[in-house]
């Protein structure tokens, strides 16, 4: 766990805005949405694999990235503190703009 | 319609059937075996969101307990005498005076299973999937709860492989009450998030 680790707690990301048939599991909701991240979960199998009978190998780093919420809704209700939080795999993730909050 | 159906085959919904049609095929071809089903059902029947209350109960009057619950919600279960056994991470959050947390898997139905037993209907549901992450505030108050003014509220999409609960507050004027009456306020949807405990809920 914890191996070759691109991001740690605080910095900056934003999801990928890619399309990838099959199945995924970064709602299409988050995607090209900036966010940072809050934990790093651990490695486990990619899903994306594990999904069609493969192995999921090798194992990809899994985030909690946080997002604000006012930052995905425009017609947001709520408080600029609200906050919405998703485990994210590393693939779909590249750097954010500000580096680390 | 044959007159052989019984009524409960005759009003079971296209996906059940489809999904009996799927088991047989399962059986037949000997993918599956019967016994490997009846435990299949056994596992999920043996828990159920009492799990989680009283797992919330304790962590209400026993402050190491809270502290493992929250940093090892895996070890937490296991300790009163429950099965965490999952491949998936069990996390609970906690309720704060200033934090409201709700749990929702908007890409299926991702639920601590191996805790609180199968997600009620309406969790599974295109409607509160879709909602709880753009109006989480809107959602909560359809069940009945507004978190008070200065309240933050965080969503947690369990898109991978960590299943939360959430850890409710106390409510108010509980101070008499044991243990197992506390278990019995903490309702299912509260342990989602989608609604909070309340003292009320002990009267029958």
């Amino acid at each position: 766990m914890g191996r070759d680790l691109s991001y740690g707690p605080g910095d900056r990301v934003r999801v990928l805005p890619a399309e990838k048939p099959g199945h995924v599991r970064t709602p299409g909701y988050l995607k090209g949405k900036s966010g940072w991240i809050e934990a790093v979960i651990g490695r486990f199998p990619n899903p994306e694999d594990l999904a069609y009978g493969l192995a999921g190998r090798p194992e990809r780093n899994l985030y909690k990235v946080g997002f604000r919420q006012a930052d995905l809704w425009d017609d947001y209700e709520g408080p600029a503190e609200d906050i919405l939080y998703a485990d994210v795999y590393e693939h779909w993730l590249e750097p954010g703009e500000g580096g680390t909050a | 319609m044959s007159e052989h159906h019984t009524h409960e085959q005759t009003t079971r919904s296209p996906y059940a059937a489809r999904i009996r049609a799927i088991e047989a095929l399962l059986l037949e071809k000997g993918v599956l075996t019967e016994p490997e089903v009846q435990d299949s059902i056994s596992y999920m029947e043996a828990r159920s969101p009492a799990n989680g209350a009283k797992l919330v109960a304790r962590a209400w009057v026993d402050d190491e307990f809270k502290e493992l619950l929250l940093s090892d919600g895996k070890a937490a279960a296991a300790q009163l005498g429950m099965d965490p056994e999952h491949p998936a991470e069990f996390v609970v959050v906690e309720n704060t005076p200033k934090v409201h947390n709700l749990i929702v898997c908007t890409l299926c139905s991702c639920y601590p299973r191996a805790i609180l037993g199968r997600p009620p209907d309406w969790y599974k549901s295109f409607e509160y999937r879709s909602r709880a992450v753009r109006e989480p505030r809107a959602v909560m108050r359809e069940f009945g709860y507004e978190p008070p003014e200065g309240v933050e509220v965080v969503v947690h999409d369990s898109t991978a492989d960590v299943r939360y609960m959430v850890l409710p507050m106390r409510p108010p004027d509980t101070e008499d009450l044991g243990e197992e009456e506390l278990a019995r306020l903490v309702t299912r949807d509260s342990l989602v998030g989608a609604s909070v405990p309340r003292a009320s809920a002990t009267t029958p």
